[in-house]
Parts: C-alpha cells; sequence; structure tokens
C-alpha cells in the first residue's frame, strides 16, 4: 500500500568506507550527479522563466539567467495587474487571483489533513485499545476498503455532493477526505499496537481513563508518525486536481491545481504567457518545497513499508 | 515497524475493562471514521456499480436500462482504444520508472547513505501532476522550449513532443516517471535496508563485484519487495489523468485518450453517467485482478524472506 512505515530507523552509519579511486565509482557518482541534475533543473529552469518578460523570452530563448529580470509574471498570476498591463505583457485577460486560489488550498488541506488523521487516530485507537464486540469485524471491514481505488468512488460522490448542495464549496472539496482512510487508519493501528501497554497500565493505576491515556499517552508518543503522516496527507491534498476539478467551477471554491489549469487554458493570441504561468505554477508548488523543508529528515527516513498480513 | 511489543496480553487492563467491554466509548471513537467509510466509501462504490446499469444524467432520475452500458462499451471502439492507450502508457510508465527507481535505491544504498541525496531525489513527488504537467509542457515546447533548443542546436529537427501523435504517450509517460521516480526509488531503498550489510561485506572478501552482488544478493532478496511496488505502482499508472488533462487534454486525435480521461468526458463532457460508471466498473475489475496479484506475491514473497 501506499506506505510510510513508523520506524525511524537510521541506516548503520558505521559502515567502513574504503575511499579508493575506481573507475566504476566515479561512473556512479557520474550517474548520480546527472540524476540529481534532472530532478532540479527543471525547478530552476521555472524559475529562470518566471523572473524573464514574454518577450525577452521569444528574444532569447536560451539565456540560463533570467530575460529582462522582472517580478511582473509574479505580479500577473496574483492579479496584481491592470487589465491593459497584462494584455500589454502577453497575458490572458482572465484576471485569476491566486491569493484566493493559495488560500482556498490552504483550507481545505489544512481541514482534510487535520481531520482525517485526527478521526483516524480515534479509530485506531479503538481498534488496538479498547474491547468491543465485533471489532475485528468493523476493522476487516475498514481493510476491505483498501481494495477501493479511489477513483472509483469519485463519480458516486460528486452525485452525493450535488445532492447535498455542496458543489461548488469548500467544504464540498474536502467532505469525502475528512473522515478517514483506511490506509491512516491500518497505518496507526499498527503504530499503537506497538506502544508498550507497561505504559497505559501505569497511566491507569495513577487512576487515568481511557480517553485522557488517548490525549495525553498515546497521542503523545506516536507524535512522529502522526506528523509524517500529517504531512504526507497534507502535500497529497494540496496537490489533488481531478476531485476540485470536479467539484468546484467558480473562484469561491478553486483551488491552485485548479486554477493552474485554467491559467494553462487560456492562451493569448500571442502565444502562451509562459511568465505568468511559470510564475503561477511556482506559488503553487512553493509551499509544499518548504513545508518538505522543515520536515524532510522525518518523512525521508520514514518512507518505507507497512505489508499488510 | 520492528519493536514489536513483546509484554504479555495484559491482564490489569482487561480486569479494568467493564464487564461489557469499552463498547460505549469504542462508539465514540470509531464513529468519524465510520460515517465516512460508510457515506464516502462503501456508499458510493455500491452506488457505482448500481449507476453502470442505469441510464443517468444528473438532472433527471436514474433510469434502470440493465446490461446496456455494458452493451455499448463492448462495442464502443472510442474504449477500445482508450484502454489500448492506456496500457501503452502502463508500460512505458512502470517499465522505465521501475528500472531508473531500482538504479537510484542501488546508488543511495551503496554509493552513499545520504539523507540529503534522498530528500532532492524526493522533491519532484512534491509538486502535483499538475505542476509536473507544465513544467515539462514549457521545458518541451516546440517554439521556445530549452529541450528542443538544445535539440535544434546539436542539429536534429525539433520535436512537437506533446502535439505529435506518436511522441504524446512516451513523454507523458516520462513526465510521470520524473515526477514519482523518487518515492518509487525511497520505497525501494527501504526494502534494500533490509538485507544485512554483512552479506555485502562477505561477498566482497569472496572478490565478488558490485555487479556480482547486484544480481546475487540485491536483487534475489528484493524481488518480494520489487513485487509489492510494481503492482502498487501499476495500480496507481492506470489512473493517469492529471497530467494529460493539461498537456495535451487528450489529443492529438484521441492519442492521449487513456480511459480515466474518456470516463471524464463521458460523464461531464457529455453527461453520460451511466456509460462512465459501466467503464469505472471496468476499470475497477482491472485493478482489483491486478490487486489479487499483489495479495498473492505478497505472501509469496514472505515464505522467500523467511
Amino acid at each position: 500500500m501506499a506506505a510510510v512505515t513508523a520506524t525511524t530507523t537510521t541506516p548503520p552509519a558505521v559502515r567502513p568506507v574504503r575511499r579508493r579511486f575506481s573507475l566504476g565509482r566515479v561512473a556512479a557518482w557520474a550517474v548520480m550527479g546527472l540524476i540529481v541534475l534532472i530532478t532540479l533543473l527543471p525547478f530552476y529552469w521555472i524559475l529562470r522563466t518566471a523572473l524573464s518578460t514574454n518577450a525577452g523570452l521569444r528574444a532569447d530563448p536560451t539565456n540560463p539567467l533570467p530575460v529582462d529580470l522582472t517580478g511582473t509574471g509574479f505580479e500577473r498570476a496574483l492579479g496584481l495587474q491592470s487589465a491593459e498591463e497584462v494584455v500589454a505583457q502577453g497575458g490572458a485577460g482572465g484576471g485569476l487571483r491566486f491569493w484566493r486560489y493559495l488560500l482556498n488550498s490552504v483550507i481545505v488541506s489544512t481541514l482534510i489533513a487535520g481531520c482525517q488523521i485526527f478521526f483516524s487516530a480515534m479509530a485506531a485507537y479503538a481498534f488496538a485499545r479498547l474491547n468491543w464486540r465485533g471489532r475485528d469485524t468493523v476493522f476487516g471491514l475498514f481493510l476491505a476498503g483498501l481494495m477501493v481505488p479511489t477513483i472509483f468512488t469519485l463519480l458516486p460522490n460528486f452525485v452525493l455532493i450535488k445532492q447535498l448542495h455542496l458543489v461548488d464549496t469548500l467544504l464540498g472539496i474536502a467532505l469525502p477526505s475528512l473522515f478517514m482512510t483506511p490506509f491512516a487508519v491500518f497505518f496507526l493501528r499498527q503504530f499503537f499496537m506497538n506502544i508498550p501497554r507497561e505504559v497505559e497500565e501505569a497511566a491507569l493505576l495513577d487512576g487515568a481513563g481511557k480517553v485522557k491515556i488517548f490525549f495525553r499517552v498515546v497521542l503523545p508518543m506516536a507524535s512522529t508518525p502522526i506528523i509524517t503522516l500529517s504531512v504526507l496527507t497534507y502535500i497529497t491534498a494540496w496537490n489533488d486536481y481531478f476531485w476540485p476539478l470536479m467539484v468546484s467551477y467558480s473562484d469561491s471554491s478553486r483551488v491552485l491545481t485548479v486554477a493552474l489549469a485554467i491559467f494553462r487554458a487560456q492562451t493569448p493570441a500571442a502565444g502562451v504567457d509562459w511568465s505568468g504561468l511559470t510564475a503561477a505554477t511556482l506559488i503553487a508548488a512553493l509551499p509544499m518545497l518548504v513545508l518538505f523543508a522543515c520536515f524532510a529528515r522525518r518523512i525521508v527516513s520514514s518512507i518505507g513499508f507497512t505489508g499488510i498480513k | 515497524m520492528t519493536v514489536a511489543s513483546s509484554s504479555p496480553p495484559s491482564r490489569l487492563l482487561r480486569a479494568k475493562a467493564r464487564p461489557g467491554g469499552d463498547g460505549a466509548l469504542a462508539a465514540v471513537f470509531v464513529a468519524p471514521a465510520m460515517l465516512g467509510f460508510l457515506v464516502f466509501l462503501l456508499w458510493p462504490t455500491l452506488r457505482g456499480v448500481y449507476l453502470s446499469f442505469t441510464r443517468f444524467n444528473l438532472l433527471t432520475p436514474a433510469e434502470w436500462v440493465g446490461l446496456d452500458n455494458y452493451v455499448r462499451m463492448v462495442n464502443d471502439p472510442i474504449f477500445w482504444d482508450s484502454l489500448k492507450v492506456t496500457v501503452e502508457y502502463v508500460v512505458i510508465n512502470i517499465g522505465i520508472q521501475t528500472v531508473s527507481a531500482l538504479a537510484i535505491a542501488v546508488l543511495l544504498q551503496r554509493l552513499t547513505q545520504s539523507a540529503v541525496l534522498r530528500g532532492i531525489v524526493l522533491t519532484p513527488y512534491l509538486m502535483s501532476n499538475v505542476v509536473a504537467g507544465l513544467v515539462w509542457l514549457w521545458i518541451l515546447d516546440t517554439q521556445l522550449g530549452i529541450g528542443n533548443e538544445i535539440i535544434s542546436a546539436v542539429g536534429l529537427d525539433r520535436v512537437p513532443f506533446l502535439a505529435d501523435e506518436t511522441w504524446a504517450i512516451p513523454t507523458i509517460a516520462l513526465i510521470n516517471v520524473w515526477r514519482h521516480v523518487g518515492y518509487t526509488a525511497l520505497l525501494l531503498f527501504a526494502g534494500l535496508q533490509a538485507i544485512p550489510n554483512g552479506m555485502y561485506e562477505a561477498a566482497k572478501v569472496d572478490g565478488a563485484s558490485e555487479w556480482r552482488m547486484f544480481w546475487r544478493i540485491t536483487m534475489p532478496l528484493l524481488r518480494p519487495v520489487l513485487a509489492v511496488v510494481l503492482i502498487m505502482t501499476v495500480i496507481g499508472s492506470f489512473q493517469v489523468f492529471d497530467t494529460i488533462a493539461v498537456t495535451t487534454a487528450g489529443g492529438p486525435a484521441n492519442a492521449t485518450n487513456v480511459l480515466q480521461y474518456y470516463i471524464y468526458g463521458s460523464a461531464f463532457g457529455r453527461f453520460q453517467f451511466g456509460y462512465a460508471s459501466a467503464m469505472s466498473v471496468a476499470l475497477l475489475v482491472v485493478l482489483s485482478a491486478i490487486t489479487v496479484l499483489q495479495y498473492r506475491l505478497t505472501r509469496a514473497g514472505q515464505t522467500d524472506l523467511g
């Protein structure tokens, strides 16, 4: 399954690395360098384009530096320019306001990541630690949900959201992902089961109830996997395109991914507004890069396997 | 998750449990997730299957038409064509992605354990498919894209990567390799971490080359993990939509009209929700077959790992 593990085992660093120069080693590093270039150069190229003018891009397409260094691409993407300026600089007159979409994306992703992980953690605790009849049956049912690809539920969920009159609202975009995913429940249950029972027993002896244990003992102890899962859920929600495309029609509920696609579709007569489009692309991508940078070490070392047994 | 709790089932927690268990509390804890599961997962799944047997345009109530949609599907050349395009995409995408990811994972394991490099490799995965699509749409632009500038500087003809019937699918497959290969590589890397380092040390003492160690140690021990990753990525690959929506919109001449794009067009372009649902069921059947395969392979893998 889409996988993250709870263990943060760092690889054994005590490997005696003999630094000898062999042809193979040099070649291997060369390949690694090439991979890093292919990974990172497109980001630089987007930045360089966003800081250029459209006229400059047409005149000098191969210049490795920004042509006529300018911030007008960003101004256009954020809707800070007048209509005349937009047209004069090769933009489309559509008046997209990326501030608004940025805010919408933040609201939707925060709602989804916050609620989904919290509700999933509650259910996971009930499956891992509470004694109740039918527990294993219900858990089995949830697990079976892993078999259904999200994409299959999109059309019927759209019909449902329409019946609930939530089309074109931020809540309508967030609602289907708000309560749980089978994966989150499964993943957190695995982790809760591995918390030593002695810790909870000690709290029980101190007279704490199970609710208190969940909030004061279990959640803090599981903070690493919970944070990792939340960040990954946040990124997934932020990057989602298909579902918001179905649900949102106007500015009030438009998120960044959908706005970007619309920006791309509004090609002015003179050709694509590459400067504005790449600026908008950066606005959409940058928050996730920053978010990732804050948690990179934790996330990178916890991507791995949760085999389903 | 290696550190399983080794303490025996606790008597204390059992003794503290009320006779009826924690039923009431559990109900409260499970309720939100249960609501989400029933309303947004189970119900839509059943409803999706039901809708595939109806004619439904969203405005008037669904009308039962039996197998009509399925009969139409089987006789619809565009459906078969889009299935073909989808499979072509999956084969190219998964083939290149798996080999590249394996190479990156092995390099990360044998060359350096650097967490910084792992972070760098993962960055494209943080972008949305839409962003990745737009980035490469610009780089590969026929007139102004740096990719084509380089090609023409070398003296070759410019390639209309995303506007050409032959090039479009391989190009989109490669764009998605760029976005996903790092994540796949890190999954494989995690699998590689489970191989005891001593095995490589011992092989080295015996004078084995890296190449030989890869085939004799890495591949056999990684096989089960590789199988799972492969099935997982294949399922994801079958659902390709975003990249195509922003780069080619299914064109040129239906050359990139993948199944999910055709389904979307049927539902939201032509308001044939019944027909779209029938095609979704077909896709679900394909994906389920792959999932069953996954469980088989996983189980085979478990005995393999010992």
